[in-house]
C-alpha cells in the first residue's frame, strides 16, 4: 500500500520546567459544599512569551499580537468567571465535567478528558465530559471560537483537577490512619502502602465538604505526564462508527416533528403572502403552515412532506437585501471604500499586489438545524452553538420571556467553520413552535443552507512593501471588505449589544483584526489596516476569518519581495522572521519538503509561514498546473491545479493530543485548498447560485493531495497555542505561491477557479429547493 | 395510505406512508434510524449512503414504493455483526479518520461498497479507486479515509 505520509516525528521528552515555570507555581482553586466532591478552579497570572530578538539587516517591527493577541484577549475576558467551572467526583467512581464549550468535530472533549485524567491519575473513560447548557453566570466564559478552548480550558480544569486528586487523597488518608504523601493513585483506586484500597467513587463522600473554602494546589510537572502528549483516538470513535452519535435532528424529542422553511428567490427576501395556504395545509403529512420573519415555515411528519409542501408553496416576496446586485456591483463598492496605501515610497523600489477574494460558503455538513419546545412561559431548545448564553439571551428577547425560561442544551455539531457562533435555524424554530404551539425539529435543507446561509466577505488585500537591496523599510496591508458578522462579540450579552450599536460590528471587529493579524517578518515599518462596508449580507467569520485571505496576499508579496532582491523564498523568508521557534518550522518543512528540488515545467513548489494564537507552522506544497492535469475530467465536479504534495509543521506549544492535532492540520489544509482553488459562491441578480456540493465546490477526493507530511515540532512554549484555525492560513499562502511560481503569474483574485465555466447549471430559485431524485436505484454500486 | 414493507437491518419492517416519499424520510423519520444523514437530498453528498442488497445507494434518492418486500437495506447501524465491528468500521477507528462524524457512516457505507466492486471486478483498492468515492466530508478528513480503505480492504 503506498504511503500517504511519512511517520510523524516523535516526540522527544520535554525539558524540565525551570522555576516561574507553569506547572511550578501555585494555583487557588475552590472546594464546593455538596453531598460528594466538587471542586472548582481560578485562573492565575500566566506565563508571558519572550521579547522578539533583533537581527542585521532586517528592521524590526513590533506588532500587537506579538505581545497581546486574541486568545489573550478570550482567555481574559473569561479569567473573573473560570472559577466557575467545576469538576464532580460521583459514587459511581466516574468524574465528571459540564464543558462550557462547544465540540463541532474539533476533539475538544477528547482533550478535556485527557487533561483530567491526567491530572487525576484515571482512565479517560472514567472522566466523562458533556457540553454544558447555557450558563449566564459565565458572562464571557462559554464561547467557542478564536481557537482559544484548549488555550483557556487548560489551567483551570488541571487546577480543579489537581485539586479533586489532593482532596481524594486526604480522605484516604484519613480512612487509612496514615500519611497522604505514602498513598498512591492508579485509574482510581488509592492504595495505601500496606495494600489496603478504595475507589474515589467511595471517598466522593468523605472528600466532601460543608462549607465552600479557597484551597492551594500544585499541578503535575510536565515530565510526570502519561496521557497529555500522547496520540489519544477520539473517545466518541465508536459511537461514530455505529452510527450512534447523536446530532440535533437526530434527537428524539417527543412531538418535534421536522420543519422546514420556504424561502425567497433573492437574498434575504421577505414573506409578504402565501397565495395557497389551504392547499399546502391539505397536503399529506403537513400538520401547520405559518409566515415567520425569514418565510413560511411548514410542520410535518417527514422533512420529506415538508420539502415537497416547500415546493408546491406560492408565495410574494420583497425584493432582498442585494437585489440587482452581482459580484462585479459588490466589488465595485468595495473599491470605493479601499484605505490609502500611506507610507510614500521612499528610498527604495516599490513592490505592490492587489488581490480579491470573491464569496466563500461555510455551511457544514450538517445544516442549520434546531429543536424548539416553546410554552407559554417557557421554552427548550436543543441546537450546536458555540455562543449558549448570547442564544439564550436572544430567544427569551424574541419569546417575549425572562432568560431564566429559556433552557439551551447544546448538541454536538456536525461542523461549525464559524456557522454556530449564530443561530439562525434556533430564532426561526423558537417563532415557528411559538406561533403553532408545538415543539418542532427545523432543519434548513442544502440548498437555503448554502444560497441564504452565511458567507465569508468578498474582500480585497491590497500591499505595497518599500524595498531597498537588502531590507524591506516598509510593509502595508489594507483589507478591504464586505461586513463581517461579528455581532456574537465575545460570547456575552456586553459586547453582543456594543456590536449593535452604530458602527459596533465594525468596532468588535477591527479588535479581532487587530488581535489576530501578524505580519511575522522584520519589515520595517508595517502597518495592518481593516475597513468594511455593510451590503447587508449574512456573513460569518468562516475557519480562520481574516487570516486565509490576508496570508495569501502577504506571502505572494513575500515571493514577490525575495525575487525582487533576487533571494531564494525559503532563504528569505528565514532570514526575515523574527523568532528561532518560526525558523525552525520552515526549516522542518524545507527540509522534509525537500525545498529546491527539480521539478517539471508547469509543476512548482511554494512555501510559506505563518503565525497566529500562540502557535507557529510552515508548509511547503507542490503544485501541478501542467494541461493535462487542470483539465481532467470528474463527472459534475470541479478540477483544476492539483497540489499534489503538502509538508507542513507546527508548534503548538504544549501538546495535548498530538493525533487531535494533525487531525485538525490536514482538515484545514483541505478548507485551504478550496478557498484558494475551487470553493466560491457566485452572486448573480441578488441570489447566490451555489445550491449544493455540485455547485460549490468543497475539496473532494479527486482534488486532495495525494501525500501529506504532517511534523510536530517540540516546543518549550509553555501553554498550548491555538490549533483548529491554524492551518488554514497557514496553508493557503504555499498554495497561492506554488501556483505563482507554476504558471509564471501572481493570480489576482481567488479562488482560482472562480470565474472558469462551471461545471453545472444552477438550479432555480423558486421553488427553493430542487427536487429529490427517484433514480437512486440506478447507481448503486 | 399505503403500506410500504422492506427489510431493514435484517427485520422486517412496516410503515404506513406514500409512495413517493423518500426511503431516507422513512428509515429516520418514521422508522427513527438516524446513523444515514441528510447533507442534500440530491444524491450529492452522499452522507446518507446505504445498502441494498450489498451495494451502496443513497436513499434520499428512491421512492419508498420501489423498494421490493424482499429488498435487505442496511444502515450503518446494521453493518457490524452484533458487537462486533465490520472491519472497515474498526479501520476507521484504527486511523481516528473522524473529526464530527456526520459524514461517516456514509463514508464508511461507501468504502466498504467500493471494495467489494474492486475485489468483484479484479482492480486494486488504490488512490484511483477511493477518487471514486463522491462523499464529501466538510472537516476534510480524506487523508485518512483513504489510509483507513486500504487497511479495511485488506481484512474484508
Amino acid at each position: 500500500m503506498p504511503a500517504h505520509r511519512a511517520p510523524a516525528t516523535a516526540l522527544r521528552p520535554r525539558p524540565p520546567e525551570g522555576e516561574g515555570g507553569v506547572s511550578r507555581r501555585r494555583f487557588l482553586g475552590y472546594l464546593i459544599a455538596a453531598p460528594t466532591l466538587v471542586v472548582a478552579a481560578e485562573m492565575g497570572r500566566q506565563t508571558v512569551f519572550g521579547a522578539p530578538e533583533a537581527s542585521a539587516a532586517p528592521i524590526p517591527s513590533v506588532q500587537t499580537t506579538e505581545l497581546y493577541d486574541l486568545s489573550d484577549a478570550i482567555r481574559d475576558a473569561a479569567r473573573p468567571t473560570a472559577n466557575l467551572i467545576k469538576i464532580e467526583v460521583n459514587r459511581d467512581g466516574t468524574v465528571s465535567f459540564a464543558m462550557p464549550r462547544s465540540d463541532n468535530g474539533q476533539g475538544i472533549i477528547t482533550s478535556t478528558q485527557m487533561i483530567i485524567a491526567e491530572e487525576m491519575d484515571l482512565e479517560l473513560d472514567q472522566v466523562v465530559v458533556t457540553l454544558a447548557d447555557a450558563r449566564p453566570e459565565l458572562v464571557f466564559n462559554q464561547l467557542t471560537g478564536g481557537s482559544s478552548a484548549m488555550f483557556t480550558l487548560y489551567t483551570p480544569v488541571r487546577v480543579a483537577a489537581a485539586l479533586a486528586r489532593g482532596r481524594l487523597l486526604d480522605a484516604a488518608a484519613a480512612a487509612f490512619d496514615q500519611d497522604a504523601g505514602t498513598l498512591s493513585s492508579r485509574a482510581g483506586v488509592i492504595t495505601s502502602l500496606t495494600g489496603g484500597t478504595l475507589g474515589i467513587g467511595e471517598l466522593a463522600e468523605k472528600a466532601a465538604v460543608q462549607t465552600t473554602e479557597q484551597v492551594e494546589v500544585v499541578l503535575k510537572p510536565r515530565e510526570e505526564f502519561r496521557i497529555l502528549g500522547k496520540p489519544q483516538t477520539k473517545t466518541d470513535a465508536r459511537a461514530i462508527v455505529t452510527g450512534k452519535k447523536q446530532f440535533a435532528t437526530d434527537l428524539q424529542i417527543p412531538d418535534a416533528l421536522p420543519s422546514v422553511v420556504c424561502r425567497a428567490p433573492d437574498l434575504n427576501g421577505a414573506p409578504i403572502a402565501i397565495d395557497n395556504v389551504d392547499e399546502i395545509r391539505s397536503m399529506p403529512g403537513v400538520t401547520d403552515v405559518e409566515i415567520i420573519a425569514t418565510g413560511v415555515a411548514v410542520r410535518a411528519v417527514t422533512f420529506g412532506h415538508c420539502i415537497d409542501a416547500v415546493r408546491a408553496m406560492t408565495v410574494q416576496w420583497e425584493p432582498g437585501t442585494v437585489a440587482g446586485q452581482d459580484d462585479e456591483s459588490v466589488l465595485a463598492d468595495l473599491r470605493k471604500a479601499e484605505l490609502p496605501l500611506a507610507v510614500p515610497p521612499a528610498g527604495g523600489s516599490t513592490v505592490e499586489g492587489d488581490f480579491t477574494f470573491y464569496f466563500k460558503s461555510n455551511s457544514s455538513l450538517e445544516t442549520n438545524c434546531a429543536i424548539a419546545d416553546v410554552r407559554s412561559d417557557s421554552a427548550e431548545m436543543w441546537f450546536p452553538t458555540k455562543t449558549p448564553i448570547t442564544a439564550q439571551d436572544q430567544i427569551a428577547d424574541l419569546l417575549g420571556l425572562p432568560t431564566n425560561a429559556v433552557t439551551v442544551h447544546v448538541t454536538e455539531g456536525g461542523g461549525s467553520f464559524g456557522r454556530k457562533l449564530f443561530l439562525d435555524a434556533a430564532l426561526e424554530a423558537a417563532e415557528f413552535s411559538q406561533k403553532i404551539g408545538k415543539p418542532v425539529k427545523l432543519m434548513w435543507t442544502r440548498a437555503d443552507d448554502s444560497r441564504q446561509g452565511r458567507v465569508h466577505p468578498m474582500a480585497t488585500s491590497r500591499v505595497r512593501a518599500s524595498v531597498t537591496a537588502d531590507s524591506v523599510l516598509s510593509f502595508e496591508l489594507r483589507h478591504t471588505s464586505v461586513s463581517m458578522d461579528v455581532s456574537h462579540g465575545f460570547g456575552d450579552a456586553l459586547t453582543v449589544a456594543a456590536s449593535r450599536l452604530p458602527s459596533g460590528n465594525l468596532a468588535v471587529a477591527e479588535v479581532i483584526w487587530e488581535l489576530s493579524q501578524t505580519v511575522p517578518y522584520n519589515f520595517g515599518v508595517s502597518t495592518r489596516l481593516l475597513n468594511e462596508v455593510d451590503m447587508r449580507f449574512n456573513t460569518a467569520p468562516m475557519r480562520n476569518v481574516y487570516s486565509p485571505d490576508s496570508t495569501v496576499a502577504r506571502e505572494l508579496m513575500v515571493d514577490q519581495i525575495a525575487a525582487k532582491m533576487g533571494r531564494d523564498p525559503y532563504e528569505f523568508r528565514r532570514e526575515f522572521l523574527k523568532h528561532d521557534r518560526q525558523r525552525a518550522v520552515l526549516d522542518k518543512v524545507a527540509e522534509e519538503g525537500n525545498w529546491g528540488r527539480t521539478m517539471e515545467e508547469g509543476t512548482a513548489q511554494g512555501i510559506s509561514f505563518q503565525t497566529e494564537y500562540k502557535s507557529v507552522i510552515a508548509t511547503l506544497v507542490e503544485i501541478d498546473c501542467r494541461p493535462e492535469t487542470v483539465n481532467r475530467s470528474v463527472r459534475e465536479g470541479l478540477t483544476g491545479p492539483r497540489v499534489t504534495k503538502v509538508t507542513t509543521a507546527v508548534d503548538v506549544g504544549v501538546v495535548i493530543n498530538p493525533r487531535g492535532i494533525e487531525a485538525q492540520i490536514l482538515g484545514a489544509i483541505n478548507d485551504a485548498l478550496a478557498m484558494t482553488l475551487t470553493g466560491s459562491m457566485s452572486l448573480v441578480d441578488g441570489h447566490f447560485v451555489e445550491a449544493s456540493w455540485d455547485n460549490y465546490f468543497y475539496t473532494r477526493q479527486w482534488n486532495t493531495p495525494p501525500e501529506v507530511n504532517f511534523h510536530l515540532v517540540e516546543s518549550d512554549a509553555p501553554e498550548p497555542g491555538g490549533v483548529g484555525e491554524l492551518g488554514v492560513g497557514g496553508s493557503t499562502g504555499a498554495i497561492a505561491c506554488a501556483y505563482a511560481r507554476a504558471t509564471g503569474k501572481v493570480p489576482e483574485y481567488f479562488p482560482i477557479m472562480h470565474k472558469e465555466p462551471r461545471p453545472f447549471e444552477p438550479y432555480p430559485t423558486v421553488p427553493p429547493i430542487p427536487p429529490s431524485p427517484t433514480n437512486g436505484l440506478d447507481t448503486t454500486f | 395510505m399505503p403500506t410500504q414493507t422492506f427489510k431493514l437491518n435484517g427485520e422486517q419492517v412496516t410503515v404506513d406512508t406514500e409512495d413517493d416519499v423518500r426511503l431516507l424520510w422513512v428509515i429516520r423519520d418514521l422508522l427513527g434510524f438516524t446513523g444515514p444523514k441528510y447533507g442534500c437530498g440530491i444524491n450529492v453528498c452522499k452522507a446518507c449512503t446505504s445498502h441494498i442488497n450489498g451495494k451502496a445507494f443513497n436513499p434520499c434518492s428512491v421512492r419508498v414504493a420501489d423498494v421490493a418486500d424482499s429488498d435487505e437495506v442496511t444502515t450503518i447501524e446494521g453493518l457490524a455483526d452484533g458487537e462486533d465491528l465490520h472491519p472497515m468500521q474498526q479501520a476507521w477507528i484504527d486511523y481516528d479518520v473522524a473529526q464530527c462524524g456526520y459524514c461517516q457512516p456514509g463514508q464508511i457505507m461507501a468504502a466498504v461498497a467500493k471494495v467489494r466492486q474492486c475485489v468483484t471486478e479484479g482492480r486494486e483498492v488504490d488512490d484511483t479507486a477511493i477518487e471514486e468515492l463522491r462523499n464529501i466530508c466538510r472537516c476534510g478528513t480524506y487523508q485518512r479515509i483513504r489510509e483507513a480503505i486500504k487497511a479495511g480492504a485488506e481484512n474484508m
